[in-house]
């Protein structure tokens, strides 16, 4: 990407005007895409992304510049843009050492997508559409996307820090349309994980077309939600998205230490049922939001957020860390070499508890049982977060029964947190997510047990 | 011509008999100010240039993308392309825009008042931002980021198939987040102003609707579930429209993915809904007199009184409908052409906003929704988003409600609009929109 000697230069270009801190962030990304829809390869595209993005800090002032232009002429010009936040002069040439920084690796990648031949790739989109196709006339439409990655990174800062990380991802995913006498219904399938074609070993495209099409056809009987608080069970591997809204992001130290997080303060003191354990680590192998070095050139950490329902901590990134000198954990993160980069999840997860994941079911009444969600959004200083429900159930007398249409769920973070009443003994990751703050999106994962929230959850739907 | 215009033209013109090459370069240089405590949070400066080069040979398309304009890079770029070709499937409907005869308008979309203006003043202006919502109410502690930004882009687009056109803008913005305490919640909101030129930004109106949002949501509670009549705020029916624009694109329409597929003609809106995508009208901040395949824009009509008058198109989808291209070919450098609405519209009302509460008399305004990418399914028609607000009662605003849902499906939802106010706003994402009612709507809470 660049050498020391002319990471030296930037660096001390960077802070010639009196920068405290500095920082150069090169990335060099190539992606590839194919899409079939409406029954054909609609086209495979191919995408390439390679630039520097430099970071100087001066008392609590940032300033960045980016160029996709890694010649010294152009990196130096950047140094020079984002340096001149710097109000007093003086800062003098300063040489930083850099010593490399290693870390054990999340997994390996056995085969770089960049090795096998689109041809191959554009089959697995048939291979998905054949199967969605033959569950059923009335499967109407069918998309299927493949898409791979390779990122490579390099991040040295006046600290010394020297690191680089490679990260490959490969993701496929299947959609449906089913159409009956109600309308139209819609079916999602995807996976993704950080590996590479040795994903397709791992997943098999034909049931995730199958299991997309048969998602839409079950809807087609779907009646409207519910409309108010009912118990809700969640299905292993599917609602990790809700921790994620309901206190993840408000457990992130820069909204935090601006006072816009309901969490603010809460450190030590119970924020959840005592059967949640709360981790968030980019460490685990394989997965969609892992990876070896954060944006910032920070090893990969493993943080337990929430233990036994006490809030142990919130996640840092560099300038939040150092503001308040506490410890690195790893999730500065951005988007590209175009952005700043701020805290963000990696894979957040809840431990699995101890029941039988059935007998929660059983134990249930009347309430919605929820199979697949798809999103969700929070307000983090009041902690209410919404999250979509993509397929559902209604749960009457301990036995799920009708599909249930497309909605949202609503609840307050703490409170919800707070009303967990049952952890089931198993565990699933879900479906990989694209995570969005501030208008930049990030690879994360999540997941957790079967679970229930007897109350506090209101079903947007429209049925009273 | 403009250099990336020049750029463009030359791949275009590397097209080789019985092919078909499509260029676009975009660059921009952008400038964002983030203020906090009365200090400069993050200043960025930066430039940004991409290319996206389509080819089209024997009814295949093949794409490729860059973020970069080198000499090298490019040559790669339409080697991809090329190499990506045949990977697709045949379809007969491929290929290029060609000429339609449509001169593109004259739009005067760039402000040299802000490519000249001076950096120390943008700095000032995020500053000055957070300084003014500080003083509007005593219940604001504090204010999360207050910011300003800036982009002067140029796009230009060339074909082999005789479309050559280019054209630039400026756009600035400034936001604040306010955040509001009552000693037991936090509450945030949000305001913003956005303009062509810096020197008419309206720091005053951004910091007093952020005020205002935020306050007048201390102490929400949430309210019990009942079905009952909504106000949208413009800015919120301007995202209700922007999905309903979505459902009308050519691309959804041929492949059977719009509930409205088979509708034209028909009423599918009450009749005080008209709409219209026109980015042809400089007001709009999604203005361009060109589409992304080179194609003049135009003023389509969507909705006319309640009556679905028409989709848009790009030249594929309308290949395809045996219809011809509406100009409404959307993409950045790094995707090609998709379908969509730049500057929708709604016809304005009769009546102003404080009539259209009396109107309604008792029910809610919706000041802001969450979850619309998670509880709206565009092919089913399904919607439920969460909602803050405040309660309407005897045609005035009363208390504030948060952590409930609004749902309906998007076809009863246009059919179901009561009221449209006359107080139209063009918002920062290019739409203009106003306050609508909209009854018969589930609130879940409680």
């Amino acid at each position: 990407m660049i050498d020391e000697a002319l990471a030296q230069r930037v660096l001390a270009e960077a802070t010639k005007a009196g920068g405290s801190w500095a920082e150069i962030f090169v990335e060099d990304r190539r992606n590839t895409n194919a899409v079939l829809d409406d029954g054909k390869v609609e086209e495979m595209t191919s995408g390439r992304s390679r630039g520097a993005g430099i970071r100087v800090t001066f008392g609590e002032t940032t300033g960045f510049a980016h160029t996709a232009d890694l010649s010294e002429a152009s990196l130096l010009q950047a140094a020079a843009a984002a340096g001149a936040v710097a109000r007093q002069g003086g800062g003098g040439v300063k040489t930083v050492a850099f010593s490399p920084r290693s870390a054990p690796k999340p997994n390996d990648v056995a085969v770089l997508p960049e090795t096998i031949g689109k041809a191959e790739k554009v089959a697995l989109l048939q291979r998905a559409n054949e199967a969605a196709r033959s569950q059923g006339n009335a499967i109407v439409q069918v998309s299927a996307g493949y898409g791979d990655s390779r990122r490579r990174i390099l991040v040295a800062n006046t600290d010394g820090v020297w690191a680089t990380d490679d990260q490959v991802r490969s993701l496929f995913r299947v959609s449906a349309v089913a159409n009956g006498d109600t309308g139209m219904q819609t079916g999602y399938e995807a996976n993704g994980f950080m590996i590479g074609w040795e994903f397709f070993d791992r997943i098999d495209v034909e049931e995730m077309g199958r299991n997309a099409a048969n998602q839409a056809l079950r809807k087609l009987m779907a009646r409207p939600a519910p409309s108010g608080e009912l118990p809700v069970v969640i299905k292993q591997g599917s609602g990790g998205v809700l921790f994620h809204e309901a206190c993840g992001h408000g457990l992130e130290a820069d909204l935090v230490s601006k006072g816009a997080s309901v969490f603010k303060d809460r450190v030590g003191q119970q924020v959840a049922s005592p059967l949640v354990t709360l981790i968030d680590t980019a460490t685990m192998p394989d997965e969609w939001g892992s990876f070896t070095f954060d944006d910032e050139g920070h090893a990969a950490g493993r943080n337990t957020l929430i233990e036994n329902g006490i809030l142990t901590d919130y996640m840092w990134d560099h300038l939040r860390s150092r503001k308040l000198g506490h410890v690195q954990t790893g999730n500065g993160r951005r988007q590209s070499y175009q952005h700043l980069p701020m805290v963000r999840m990696t894979n957040t997860f809840v431990t699995a508890g101890a029941t039988d994941p059935d007998s929660i079911v059983r134990d249930t009444d009347h309430g919605v049982y929820i199979a697949k969600l798809s999103g969700g959004q929070v307000n983090t200083a009041t902690g209410d977060f919404v999250f979509g429900m993509s397929e559902a159930y209604l749960i009457e007398n301990g036995e799920i029964t009708h599909p249930l249409r497309d909605g949202n769920l609503i609840g307050n973070g703490p409170q919800v947190l707070m009303n967990i009443d049952v952890l089931g003994n198993d565990f699933a990751m879900g479906s990989p997510g694209m995570c969005g703050k501030d208008g930049q999106g990030v690879p994360v994962g999540d997941g957790q047990p079967t679970l229930r929230v007897p109350v506090g959850l209101s079903i947007g739907g429209t049925a009273s | 011509m403009s250099d990336i215009l020049a750029m463009a033209q030359r791949v275009a013109d590397q097209a080789k008999p019985g092919e078909q090459i499509e260029a676009m370069v975009s660059t921009g240089r952008r400038t964002t100010v983030r203020a906090y405590q009365g200090e400069v949070e993050e200043l960025t400066s930066a430039g940004s240039a991409g290319i996206g080069i389509r080819v089209v040979r024997d009814g295949r398309q093949g794409f490729a993308y860059a973020g970069s304009l080198d000499a090298d890079v490019i040559a790669e770029t339409l080697a991809e392309a090329r190499d990506n070709v045949q990977f697709a499937e045949v379809d007969e409907f491929n290929g290029l825009a060609l000429p339609d005869g449509v001169t593109p308008v004259d739009l005067d979309l760039y402000r040299e008042e802000l490519v000249c203006f001076d950096p120390q003043r943008k700095v000032e202006l995020a500053l000055e931002l957070e300084r003014l919502t500080l003083s509007v109410d005593p219940r604001v502690k504090g204010v999360r980021v207050a910011s300003f930004s800036d982009t002067v882009g140029e796009g230009a687009v060339a074909t082999s198939t005789g479309l050559a056109a280019s054209g630039r803008g400026t756009f600035c913005y400034v936001s604040v987040s306010p955040l509001a305490d009552d000693g037991d919640k936090t509450q945030i909101g949000y305001g913003f102003d956005v303009s062509r030129d810096p020197n008419l930004l309206d720091l005053g109106k951004a910091a007093r609707e952020a005020v205002e949002r935020t306050v007048r949501m201390i102490g929400a509670t949430k309210p019990a579930s009942r079905k009952l009549t909504v106000v949208l705020t413009a800015e919120v029916a301007a995202d209700f429209f922007a999905i309903i624009g979505s459902m009308l694109g050519g691309d959804v329409v041929v492949k059977g993915r719009s509930p409205f597929a088979d509708r034209l003609g028909d009423v599918i809106a009450s009749p005080k809904v008209s709409l219209l995508d026109d980015p042809t009208n400089p007001l709009s901040f999604g203005a361009d007199a060109v589409d992304g395949e080179g194609l003049a824009t135009r003023r389509n009509v969507l909705i006319d009184s309640g009556r679905l008058n028409a989709f848009v198109h790009n030249s594929y989808t309308a290949r395809r409908m045996n219809t011809v291209s509406t100009g409404s070919a959307v993409r950045g450098y790094s995707s090609t052409p998709s379908v969509g609405c730049m500057a929708m519209a709604i016809a304005p009302g009769t009546i102003s906003t404080p009539d259209l509460y009396k109107f309604v008399g008792d029910g809610i305004l919706v000041q802001s929704v969450s979850g619309l990418h998670s509880g709206v399914n565009p092919i089913s028609g399904d919607f439920s988003v969460g909602v803050e607000g405040v309660m309407i009662r005897g045609g005035e605003l009363g208390e504030a409600v948060r952590e409930a849902t609004i749902a309906s499906t998007l076809q009863r939802m246009l059919l179901d609009i009561t009221a449209v106010s006359s107080e139209v706003e063009w918002l920062p994402g290019g739409d203009a929109a106003a306050p609508i009612a909209i009854s018969d709507i589930s609130l879940s809470g409680a």
